[in-house]
């Protein structure tokens, strides 16, 4: 840069670096300006503003930041924001890496990928969307507890009539465990009728047939019917089997000794009748078990206040997990293939080479996901903000939902509000510093 | 997802020559090893269906719930329109195109995102080549703060804006929405466009200006088009950021200047009653985004991982 000093010559060329350097400085501005008043100054703001109080008139020192410390809610939301940060990105990372390595065996890879990185593409809102309809509690219209109430009925039964209950004063009573007996014992040889009420007609079983007036029992025999002792219509009498009235199928019957002890088990026809045989001489009560009208499973209330923070990882990892097993596969096919061949050469199965190579060499990568990851849970706002139902908000939120709320949504507290957003600020820090020294050494 | 019901069992390739650079094959296993292969890879299928099942389901949910009718939605679960599709109908979507509410949501979204995107790209592309080539007075120290910026979080910048905004008569405008998504979309664009034009060869931009080019030529004849992969990226994940931001417009728009998603996010609170709406709302909010993501699957991932230093 000698060249000033010889004027004359330089002269033309000087003038155009001085042009140049003007062009420079038309290139750079307008986006410094928008920089400078809109990043760089809000940022001097928000940190002077957090030592002020609510009003911004008096200086208050730290208090703001001791107050997060004291404040119950925003306790609650650094707790949660602590819960996100550490199970969000671990989980992801987990399951990005189990499905890298897994979708490079199948040949449909390309499709699934582009399945998975779909959700990227969607709005937290619409996604906050899909989720609470899927977490929708009723089980006829949220999918995920329709999920969980199919298999649990699967494996464990369903009650028949939740709703049944015994006609009053007609000699069926309801014991205090929530089975229904009769109330007088009878010997083997008697017919006993068991009246119900308290199933709608659209709640009766396809298959139930009216139920049979009167039917002898023989010898060493106990029988009869259960039956819903109702008229449809009207005109039926209570406590007698009518004309019109079904049976009950399907339900339990127990034949109970007079300690106490079931004799016997059976099941009610379509026509609602049971009998027992071969009783021995005693007297019997019968008995229809509590299970047979036990309420019927709900499901999970997923957006409780138990349970809501795990529900919205979930929704989140719906999101993000396409991108986790994208950037791990991009770092898996960049493995050297030697390395795992010769392992698998020497006999190590699959599971020592995923254990023993391909996870060790990945760990780069793997930590590069991890952090990018901490860093956008870090801020995750409108998810939470749109799936959490109003009174559970406070069970679910997090730094930023609660930045919010206490700048914004009703507290006004703006200088609890921009500690908020310094503290935001300062976690994120040194996750961004890896990222762009990261950046960096891959662009040069 | 039709791949999932028939994937070709793993035929044994015919003995032809190898293709360049590909490696011997390695030796037969044993049968036994073999077996355990086939059975281990249709594991494998089995579970990355079901995976895939899980990812669709939601989604499908969301698109049938908003072909039904409100009384369908409150009586049963979606996934009865599988079975009687005769629920299924746009009834939803017309009433939706009616409402006016919704529609004006609609054009705001599309008059913030795209010009943000736009002013991003100019700018940061203006910029990003004085970074990287021109020179002037404390240039490095300049980008280096800039790269800094990266790590501010939209959320400290809010209440400060909003009284700038105030001040300004911005507030509640769309002008003032587009200022502050182009200010925090800024820093991470310059970085990335910077160290992508500093790549570009010195040999090509002397021989520019050898041949008596201006700056402004250089810049818009050469650098522009070499650098248009970088600038698609960043497009792509500019316009998907604006356009799915729901927490700056909830701030910084009013009832006349917000978008979709903060138009729908209104209606939240009533969730059950108005599925009707949101569902179709939702999905109208998400087929823009996903529509751009089938088309420029390549830029698009590109601009998602690059961006997701931010």
């Amino acid at each position: 840069m000698t060249t000033t000093l010889t004027a004359g010559a330089a002269g033309p060329r000087r003038r155009a670096r001085r042009r140049r350097r003007t062009t420079a400085v038309a290139f750079v501005l307008p986006a410094l300006l928008l920089l400078g008043a809109l990043v760089v100054y809000p940022v001097l703001f928000s940190v002077g503003r957090s030592f002020f109080d609510a009003a911004g008139t008096a200086f208050v020192g730290g208090d703001n930041y001791a107050e997060m410390f004291r404040d119950p809610a925003t306790l609650t939301a650094l707790r949660n924001s602590a819960i996100w940060v550490v199970v969000a990105p671990t989980l992801l990372t987990g399951l990005g890496l189990i499905l890298a390595v897994l979708v490079e065996k199948v040949r449909w890879a390309t499709a699934f990928k582009l399945l998975l990185f779909m959700p990227m593409a969607v709005s937290f809102l619409a996604a906050g969307i899909i989720f609470r309809l899927a977490y929708e509690e009723d089980p006829d219209k949220g999918v995920l507890n329709a999920a969980v109430v199919g298999v649990h009925d699967a494996f464990a039964g369903t009650s028949s009539y939740p709703t049944a209950r015994p006609r009053e004063d007609q000699g069926v009573t309801e014991a205090r465990d929530g089975s229904y007996g009769t109330a007088e014992a009878v010997a083997p040889g008697s017919t006993v009728n068991l009246g119900l009420v308290g199933v709608a007609p659209k709640e009766m079983p396809a298959e139930a047939r009216p139920a049979p007036a009167a039917a002898k029992a023989g010898a060493g025999e106990l029988r009869g019917a259960v039956y819903l002792d109702f008229t449809p219509g009207g005109g039926g009498r209570p406590g007698v089997v009518d004309p019109a009235e079904r049976g009950l199928p399907g339900l339990t019957v127990e034949a109970v000794r007079d300690g106490g002890a079931s004799a016997a088990t059976t099941t009610t026809a379509p026509d609602g009748s049971y009998r027992f045989e071969g009783l021995a001489d005693g007297s019997y009560t019968v008995r229809l078990p509590a299970a047979n009208f036990a309420p019927p499973f709900e499901g999970v209330s997923w957006l409780g206040p138990a349970l809501v923070t795990p529900a919205i990882i979930g929704a989140y990892l719906w999101i993000w997990t396409g991108f986790a097993m994208v950037l791990i596969g991009a770092g898996l096919s960049s493995l050297p293939r030697d390395a795992l061949e010769a392992a698998r050469m020497d006999g190590a199965n699959e599971w020592q080479v995923f254990r023993r190579i391909t996870v060790p060499l990945l760990a780069p990568v793997l930590t590069v996901v991890f952090v990018t990851l901490v860093i956008n849970v870090m801020k995750v706002f409108d998810l939470i903000y749109i799936i959490a139902p109003g009174p559970v908000q406070e069970d679910a939120t997090v730094l930023a939902t609660r930045m919010w709320l206490v700048s914004f949504g009703g507290g006004n507290d703006q200088g609890l509000g921009s500690a908020l957003g310094v503290l935001l600020l300062l976690l994120v820090i040194p996750a961004m510093v890896f990222n762009v020294r990261r950046f960096r050494r891959s662009q040069s | 997802m039709s791949a999932t019901a028939t994937a070709p069992p793993p035929a044994p390739s015919p003995p032809s020559a190898p293709p360049p650079g590909a490696r011997p094959a390695p030796p037969r296993p044993p049968a036994g090893g073999r077996l355990r292969r086939l059975l281990g890879s249709s594991l494998v299928q089995a579970f990355l269906a079901v995976v895939g099942l899980v990812w669709i389901t939601p989604v499908a949910g969301l698109l049938l719930s908003s072909l039904r009718s409100a009384h369908d939605n409150a009586a049963s679960g979606w996934w009865t329109a599988l079975t009687s599709p005769a629920q299924l109908s746009f009834d939803n979507y017309t009433s939706l195109l009616g409402n006016a509410g919704i529609t004006r949501a609609f054009w705001n979204t599309v008059l913030i995102s795209v010009p943000t995107t736009v002013l991003v790209v100019v700018l940061a592309a203006l910029a990003g080549y004085a970074f990287a080539w021109l020179e002037f007075p404390g240039r490095d120290w300049i980008f280096l703060l800039v790269v800094a910026l990266l790590v501010v979080p939209v959320q400290v910048g809010l209440l400060p804006v909003a009284k700038l905004f105030g001040q300004l008569g911005l507030f509640g405008t769309i002008p003032g929405v587009v200022l502050f998504h182009v200010a925090y979309g800024l820093p991470f664009a310059v970085f990335l466009l910077r160290n992508y034009f500093a790549d570009i060869p010195r040999e090509m931009l002397e021989a520019a200006r050898m041949d008596g080019g201006g700056e402004w030529m250089i810049f818009t004849r050469l650098v522009l088009p070499v650098g248009r992969p970088a600038i698609a990226s960043l497009a792509i994940f500019q316009f998907l950021w604006v356009w799915n931001d729901m927490l700056v417009a909830l701030l910084f728009a009013d009832g006349s200047s917000q978008p979709l998603t903060v138009e729908l996010q209104s209606q939240v609170r009533q969730f059950g009653s108005n599925i009707d709406v949101l569902a179709p709302g939702a999905f109208l909010s998400l087929i823009v985004p996903v529509v751009v993501f089938f088309a420029f699957q390549r830029h698009f991932v590109q601009g998602v991982m690059a961006g997701s230093v931010k």
